[in-house]
């Protein structure tokens, strides 16, 4: 009886994908493990093994297909030395493939090019935390940015394509930048953020390192006290932890206590928070720890106009900046003005949609649950501003309280810990510089207060939704 | 140098497996001392006697509270870093830890601006903002004065890829103790270092004591200059009380590292004299041992001793560079006792150097 393969899922953004070349054809005889095709993602070509034995029965899809969904059968395999319609076989191979939970596309692949990927939240239809935000990510700001000069032509971009652009950019446009990172040349990316780079640059600037977040947060530390202006990347902003000590102790306080005569123009970046399924060590929002921390400047941008536009300005900075990224929004599309040199100012928060009964405070991927929410709530009467600090530190607490002061109301959403949060930092300036317009608490729609578990439906329940944003609204607009 | 201790037991077999350390690789020259003329004798002579006398001096003002916090004195190590850095071109950068102030007056920044720093005055080179343990001056290519142990390994390694990087011909030396020769981040740096070539030496200034404990209670190796080999990078093992040995050791490293063979250890095996800061009472080693050093081993006697037994110089040349510098140490207390604190304005300036 026929296996069915199924398009795989090679990347937790991946919805479909080019079938880009078949190594097997029909009559050929398969063994576990062997090549059966390349498959493109939005980051990379990946090889696809297969992990039944059998005969290639039938191609469904020819080679060179485009955009084929996540789940389509692509080949057919008939069981070796079995009869058709054995129950046994089959049903073990159709189980699998047809499980809910759809592991086996997992299982079969092999990652030759790409990262150690989380999850596939849309390789199924799960219903995770993870994939909550990942679609909330589609929502796109209401408000054209007030920075884009009208007329201005829109292109598509993915906020990966965004952040590389930037590089590049202020990489042609400046010797002294260089990008250092785990995998950032040969590689092409952990994230596939800096692909292309060292075809572009060659490998004096752009530099592979060993495993040592400590060490290199230090040598591109001390490149930019000499006078350089290094990109240093990490493979995640988990593994900076092993870092910090340079980022605050080195980086930031240097020109404090140099007097201002030592500066240290060096740009941290990489992924931040929540991605899907990884787990309690590799799921963290550092955005409030680095935002305490006077001497940096922290960005988290949404879209892509925003990432490119503050990765070039973060470049070009003469102080230290924190750039903290979303792995889950790397491969989503936004409009990104096609400008020669498109650069925003750091530190100025943005209206993302205007509103009149509340006003929804966000950062990072919380800002697409925010406008999600503000959908629902516009169903139900409720007329929400949602705004994009884009910047952590300096807070541009003056469009929040401009907001506040228009619409008596705030909500804080944060994809993160309660706990001495940016949501607890805006809750602390409105009380000491908005207590007047306030018509209600400031209330916070933050991740729960425990390390973030992995089972789906756990995972689920610490993150933040747009349905827990709906109801936090509710009650500070006192409506049922 | 010295022989490493035979530590491992005998492998079966007869004959001695050979010595990788010896033979596997290039490796530089044992070094020899630097034959320094009576005039360069002279200069090692009062760099040296400037780093005692305003050390001492710093001692004295920390006692009447006029230095605050944490003060690390360099008496005793003088020959070590005016050994080096005499070997030194403009193009080269220094960079080392909290106990910097010597390091700070051979890069040719003014005694008044450092001793204001210590005071905590506006005229201090970090505007008083800075203290003892972080003070910089671009301007003189000294990068610190870095308060966490070990972290200017890595920095300095920062600064040799600049070097690599923009093709400037400069050398980074990266000074650091026995204590933070055990942090992991100075072993990445190495790591980094031999891999990228990069122009730096990694000075481990051996005191003997981190804070106060004893190399031996705190090293599994601890003939330091070994501590590279797992990187392939060489180590020299220097007398760092005699000045014309550091002398000699750099001219070594420099050849080696400016030849483009990638970076080089030097371990100076030197003694401070004071405790670890001002605030350590030193109960870790006996009154004996310190003096024992002072006696047989101070490296300021020993030069004195070679100018005028083989220079000939006299009684009245010492006293006339000991006046030299008694008055230039002096007029920086003066000035550092008198010269405004900073207005309190300058609490708000240079926490970022642009404005958003």
């Amino acid at each position: 009886m026929a296996i069915d393969i199924k398009m795989p899922a090679l990347s937790p953004t991946m919805e479909e994908g080019t079938l880009a070349k078949w190594l097997v054809k029909e009559g050929d005889s398969v063994k576990s493990g062997d090549i059966m095709a390349e498959i493109e993602t939005d980051k990379a070509t990946m090889e696809f093994e297969a992990v039944d034995e059998g005969t290639v029965t039938k191609i469904l899809v020819a080679e060179g297909t485009d955009g084929v969904k996540v789940g389509t059968v692509i080949l057919q395999l008939a069981g070796e030395g079995e009869e058709a319609g054995s129950a046994d076989s089959a049903g073990a191979a159709a189980t699998k493939d047809d499980s809910p939970r759809g592991d086996a596309p997992a299982d079969e692949q092999k990652k030759s090019d790409t990262v150690e990927d989380s999850a596939h939240p849309a390789q199924e239809k799960v219903d995770t935390g993870a994939r909550q935000l990942f679609e909330a990510a589609a929502h796109k700001s209401e408000v054209s940015d007030p920075d884009v000069p009208a007329g201005t032509e829109m292109v598509k971009q993915t906020v990966r394509e965004a952040l590389r652009d930037a590089m590049a950019e202020e990489m042609r446009a400046d010797a002294r930048v260089f990008v250092m990172g785990e995998e950032v040349a040969q590689y092409q990316g952990a994230y596939k953020v800096t692909q292309g780079l060292l075809d572009e640059f060659g490998d004096k600037r752009v530099i592979d390192t060993p495993i040592t977040e400590y060490g290199f947060a230090g040598v591109g530390t001390g490149a930019a006290m000499g006078g350089l202006k290094p990109i240093v990347e990490f493979m995640t902003f988990n593994f900076a932890m092993q870092a910090i000590d340079h980022i605050i102790n080195s980086a930031a306080k240097t020109n404090y206590m140099s007097g201002g005569q030592m500066r240290c123009p060096i740009v941290f970046r990489g992924p931040n928070g929540a991605a899907s399924r990884v787990g309690a060590q590799h799921s963290q929002n550092y955005g409030p720890w680095y935002a305490s921390v006077p001497g940096l400047i922290v960005i988290a941008p949404y879209d892509a106009a925003d990432a490119k536009g503050l990765l070039k300005a973060a470049i070009r900075s003469q102080d230290p900046v924190v750039f903290l990224e979303n792995e889950l929004l790397y491969g989503r599309s936004f409009e990104v003005p096609k400008l020669d040199d498109w650069v925003l100012p750091i530190g100025k928060a943005r209206v993302m949609r205007q509103g009149k009964d509340v006003t929804i405070v966000s950062y990072s991927i919380g800002v697409g649950l925010a406008l999600e929410a503000a959908e629902k709530l516009a169903g139900e009467g409720v007329d929400a501003e949602v705004i994009d600090l884009r910047t952590l530190r300096p807070l541009d607490t003056k469009t929040v309280l401009k907001s506040l002061a228009k619409t008596n109301r705030l909500v804080v959403v944060e994809e993160g810990w309660p706990t001495c949060s940016i949501a607890s930092e805006i809750a602390a300036v409105v009380m000491e510089q908005g207590f007047d317009d306030l018509d209600a608490p400031v209330l916070r729609v933050t991740n729960e207060d425990v390390p973030l578990p992995y089972a789906a439906n756990l995972e689920k329940l610490a993150l933040i939704s747009a349905d827990k944003i709906v109801a936090t609204v509710k009650k500070v607009t006192y409506r049922k | 140098m010295a022989k490493a201790p035979a530590r491992s037991p005998a492998i079966a077999g007869d004959t001695p497996p050979a010595d990788p350390m010896k033979t596997n690789r290039e490796r530089p020259s044992d070094p020899r001392p630097y034959e320094a003329s009576k005039e360069e004798l002279l200069k090692f002579y009062e760099d040296m006697l400037l780093i005692r006398r305003f050390e001492e001096k710093a001692g004295q003002l920390y006692g009447l509270g006029l230095i605050g916090g944490f003060c690390h004195l360099y008496i005793g190590q003088e020959a070590v870093a005016v050994g080096l850095q005499s070997a030194l071109t403009e193009a080269d950068s220094v960079i080392t830890g909290y106990r910097d102030h010597g390091h700070m007056l051979l890069c040719g920044i003014p005694p008044t601006d450092v001793m204001a720093e210590l005071t905590g005055r506006q005229a201090g080179i970090s505007k008083g903002k800075g203290g003892s343990m972080h003070m910089f001056s671009v301007e003189h290519k000294f990068y610190g004065g870095h308060g966490i142990v070990g972290a200017q390994v890595s920095l300095g390694a920062g600064l040799a890829f600049k070097h690599k990087y923009s093709e400037d011909g400069g050398v980074c030396l990266a000074y650091f103790g026995d204590g933070a020769a055990n942090q992991g981040q100075v072993y990445e740096a190495f790591n980094m270092a031999e891999l990228w070539k990069l122009p730096i030496i990694f000075v481990i200034e051996n005191n003997q004591y981190a804070m106060g404990t004893s190399v031996n209670r705190a090293s599994s190796e601890d003939q330091l200059y070994k501590r590279g080999e797992s990187f392939r990078i060489p180590g020299l093992q220097i007398d760092g009380m005699d000045v014309l040995a550091a002398r000699g050791a750099a001219e070594e490293a420099l050849a080696w590292v400016r030849a483009g063979k990638g970076p080089i250890i030097l371990e100076m095996k030197t003694y401070r004299y004071r405790g670890h800061s001002m605030s350590d009472p030193a109960k870790y080693r006996s009154r004996d041992e310190v003096q024992a050093v002072r006696d047989k081993s101070d490296p300021i006697e020993a030069v004195k001793r070679t100018l005028s037994e083989t220079h000939g110089a006299k009684e009245e040349d010492f006293k006339a560079i000991e006046q030299r510098i008694r008055k230039q140490v002096n007029e920086a207390a003066d000035f550092a006792e008198s010269t405004p604190e900073p207005e309190p304005a300058e609490l708000y300036t240079d926490v970022l150097v642009e404005k958003y």
